[in-house]
């Protein structure tokens, strides 16, 4: 058998197999951060939260209401998506408000609910946040209905929507801790791609492939390329562009920017549950599962281009077989090998990849 | 928390007051360990729940002994828990720290205890330099630790036939000391390691190691590894059909809330040694269902029924030596034999080795399990003798000069 660096060829095939699934979860998790990115300009650090979130509610769906593997496919990144629409409405788009009323009436309306569910009720901490930052969201919601959307008037740094990102992501991790634990939950792989297939290459065995990994390719490749195809080739894609150029210009035009804003934000998440769904049969569900990947995540967004989709897509797998070659000939490298691509690239091309400098 | 911890005091105050007249000694014990992080499951506020009931079957207020238990979260910090426990010791009155998970901060602590001469008494924490390079006059290690671990296992599957071994190590100085003692304790039992792959630590992908690992043919696959690491390589090693390829999984460092969480469809076969577990004998269902009805139907892990039998330990020297200084209380607790309904008949050495039987058990098929927690079958009993590291083989310093 032909060797490469002292390992059989079939071997190596098969690790490169393993590390392209690997990047279907970069390539599904940056490509949500470059859309977001893209559009409005957030770095979104809740992503890997709201990763984690997915998996989460497709255990929930499981566990409390006996909703299955597919549905929770389709299930889970609506409602973490609309979980997200309502992030992005009254948390991150306030930043750039003018007008702060819509936020204190969010703060206010939890601090009571807060206090009057842990004391009135006397519900756990966990429950009572819970609680609370619902009856925050829908007073703030109900109080900014009939008042028309405001446009952003006041340009704000990425640095706020990071930090604001990143303390939800914090807060989400730290209620799924409290209630359940952090040994994480089993999660089965659904009965029709149990077991899996001996692959072989001209009669030599390679790697016993679990169909479920399989299946991992092929629906990241095609959510993948859907996205791709919907912002790149089609109206509302180029609706989308444009406002990312110029958002006064583009509702000039009679397009309800801050709508198709958060919409995207929402779709960007339920991008990250989707991946998390995808996830929760092969990883531990666990509150840590997302702060685990999301560091390596923002570094293949980093390489292939902050808000460049393409680029994210094509990082996205080509760092999980760099990640799969690492694996094999020096694995205590393998969780550093991508840093290290990312200072090489930053330093020749400070863009990413695929950026285009500004 | 804080109301949690109130009632613990409030409930320790009234099993004392019912017998204050005769008190003569009162205690206090701190419970100090992992609320919320990482170990929060093995340990955590269910080690408080045990140190209550240890408090309550010992009927300590009948017997002379005012016992009060208060808690803490050293959120895996060896800089916090090293507060913690100054705190404890010097201004609220502690007698004994127990539980410590967190092999670093368990460390740390027997520092501060050797310091300010009281008592400490691991049972979460593992490193077996408790009671080795590391050990003082004032520990008794309790459950288990890397040691008995990685004895249990390699040596008991070695002898059942599994005499080759493949290694997934955690890339850390935890992860290579348990690699390290498991490897000497499948060579002495007349095995060979044929290699092992060091994967970093949180690893979220196991599939390359173990594709690693099962091209190697090795019968074993030891994970040297803890926590999410070890559940994440077991939930995929079933995926790719390690296990039903006829390759055995032995998890070095694994509790029973882990295979809990793992679920037994994934976990099952696996090879594992644990100081206790709920369903061993009648005094443990006793105790384990009266646990559960406590903690909200979870069983206690061995990790808790430790800091339980510590308690018992630690009060019967109080009440036979009507003392609680330091020297006096340690040279009790290792003069008496421990005989304990949870850990069996055992004993505590002069380096503070509490010694007892090791069980190693598998984890059951899910048609072989008839209930939520029922997890394990058993497979061999190590006796006492052979469980723990010889104590001429510690370096243990205090021991040598003795």
């Amino acid at each position: 058998m032909i060797t490469i660096f002292g390992v059989p060829s079939a071997a190596l095939f098969g690790q490169l197999l393993l590390g392209l699934i690997n990047g279907s979860f970069y390539a599904i998790l940056s490509l949500g951060l470059a859309v977001i990115f893209g559009l409005l300009n957030i770095i979104n650090f809740a992503h890997g939260a709201l990763y984690m979130m997915g998996a989460f509610v497709a255990w929930m769906l499981l566990n409390y209401l006996g909703i299955g593997y597919w549905w929770a496919l389709i299930l889970a990144p609506v409602i973490v998506g609309g979980v997200g629409i309502l992030i992005e409405r009254n948390y991150i788009a306030p930043l750039s408000f003018s007008d702060q009323r819509q936020s204190f009436v969010l703060i206010g309306a939890t601090a009571i609910g807060f206090l009057v569910l842990s004391f009135g009720f006397s519900l756990s901490a966990t429950l009572a946040f819970v609680g609370a930052a619902v009856i925050g969201v829908a007073a703030a919601s109900i109080y900014a209905w009939k008042r028309p959307s405001q446009s952003s008037t006041v340009h704000v740094d990425h640095l706020y929507g990071l930090l604001l990102t990143f303390g939800l992501a914090l807060i989400i991790q730290g209620l799924f801790r409290n209630q359940y634990g952090v040994s994480g939950l089993p999660y089965g792989i659904p009965p029709q791609l149990a077991g899996g297939q001996q692959i072989r290459l001209f009669d030599a065995p390679i790697m016993f492939m679990p169909n479920y990994r399989a299946w991992v390719i092929v629906a990241s490749l095609i959510v993948c390329l859907a996205t791709w195809f919907m912002i790149e080739k089609t109206k509302l894609g180029a609706y989308l562009r444009a406002a990312t150029e110029n958002p006064t210009l583009v509702s000039a035009f009679g397009v309800n920017v801050p709508l198709m804003i958060t919409l995207t934000y929402g779709f960007g998440v339920a991008l990250a549950a989707f991946a998390g769904v995808l996830a929760a049969p092969i990883y531990s569900v666990n509150p840590n599962m997302g702060a685990d990947l999301i560091i390596v995540v923002f570094a293949v967004v980093v390489i292939g281009g902050m808000g460049s989709i393409l680029g994210s897509i094509v990082t996205g797998f080509t760092l999980g077989l760099v990640e799969g070659f690492t694996k094999v000939f020096y694995p205590e490298a393998s969780s550093t090998v991508i840093f290290v691509i990312m200072v090489l690239v930053l330093l020749v091309k400070p863009a990413g990849l695929f950026g285009r400098a500004s | 928390m804080m109301r949690k911890l109130g009632t613990v005091i409030a409930a320790a105050l009234a099993a004392s007051c019912a017998g204050a007249a005769q008190a003569q000694v009162s205690v206090k014990l701190g419970v100090l360990n992992d609320m919320s992080g990482l170990y929060a499951d093995i340990s955590g506020p269910g080690s408080v729940v045990a140190a209550q009931m240890a408090v309550e079957d010992f009927k300590a207020a009948e017997k002379g002994i005012k016992a009060e238990i208060v808690s803490a979260d050293h959120q895996n910090k060896p800089d916090t828990g090293s507060t913690i426990a100054r705190r404890w010791y010097d201004q609220d009155g502690v007698d004994v720290i127990l539980d410590v998970t967190t092999s670093s901060v368990a460390l740390a602590v027997s520092e501060v205890t050797r310091e300010k001469n009281k008592i400490f008494m691991p049972s979460g924490g593992g490193t077996s330099d408790l009671t080795g390079e590391k050990c003082t006059p004032n520990n008794v290690h309790w459950t288990y630790d890397t040691w008995a671990l990685a004895n249990g296992t390699g040596a008991a599957m070695t002898k059942k036939g599994g005499d080759s071994w493949f290694f997934l190590t955690a890339d850390y100085a935890f992860g290579a000391a348990l690699e390290r003692d498991t490897s000497n304790a499948v060579k002495k039992a007349g095995g060979k390691v044929l290699g092992a792959v060091k994967h970093p630590l949180s690893a979220a992908d196991f599939s390359s190691f173990l594709l690693q690992a099962q091209s190697s043919q090795a019968k074993v696959i030891g994970l040297a590894n803890a926590g999410s690491d070890t559940i994440n390589a077991i939930k995929q090693a079933s995926e790719f059909g390690i296990t039903q390829g006829g390759q055995n999984l032995a998890g070095l460092l694994i509790f029973s809330s882990d295979v809990k969480a793992l679920g037994l469809k994934a976990a099952q076969g696996l090879v594992l040694t644990e100081a206790f577990y709920w369903d061993q004998n009648d005094a443990t269902r006793d105790f384990s269902k009266r646990f559960a009805a406590k903690f909200g139907g979870k069983m206690p892990t061995s990790a808790q029924a430790g800091v339980y039998s510590s308690i018992i330990h630690y009060l019967k020297a109080v009440e036979a030596t009507k003392s609680k200084d330091t020297a006096v209380v340690m040279a009790k607790m290792k003069e008496m034999p421990i005989d304990d309904p949870l850990f069996g008949k055992g004993s505590i050495r002069a380096d503070g080795r509490a010694i007892h039987p090791m069980y190693l058990f598998e984890v059951k098929k899910p048609e072989e399990s008839k209930g939520e927690w029922d997890l394990y079958k058993l497979v061999a009993t190590i006796p006492t003798e052979e469980a723990f590291r010889p104590i001429e083989e510690g370096n243990c310093p205090f021991v040598k000069k003795g």
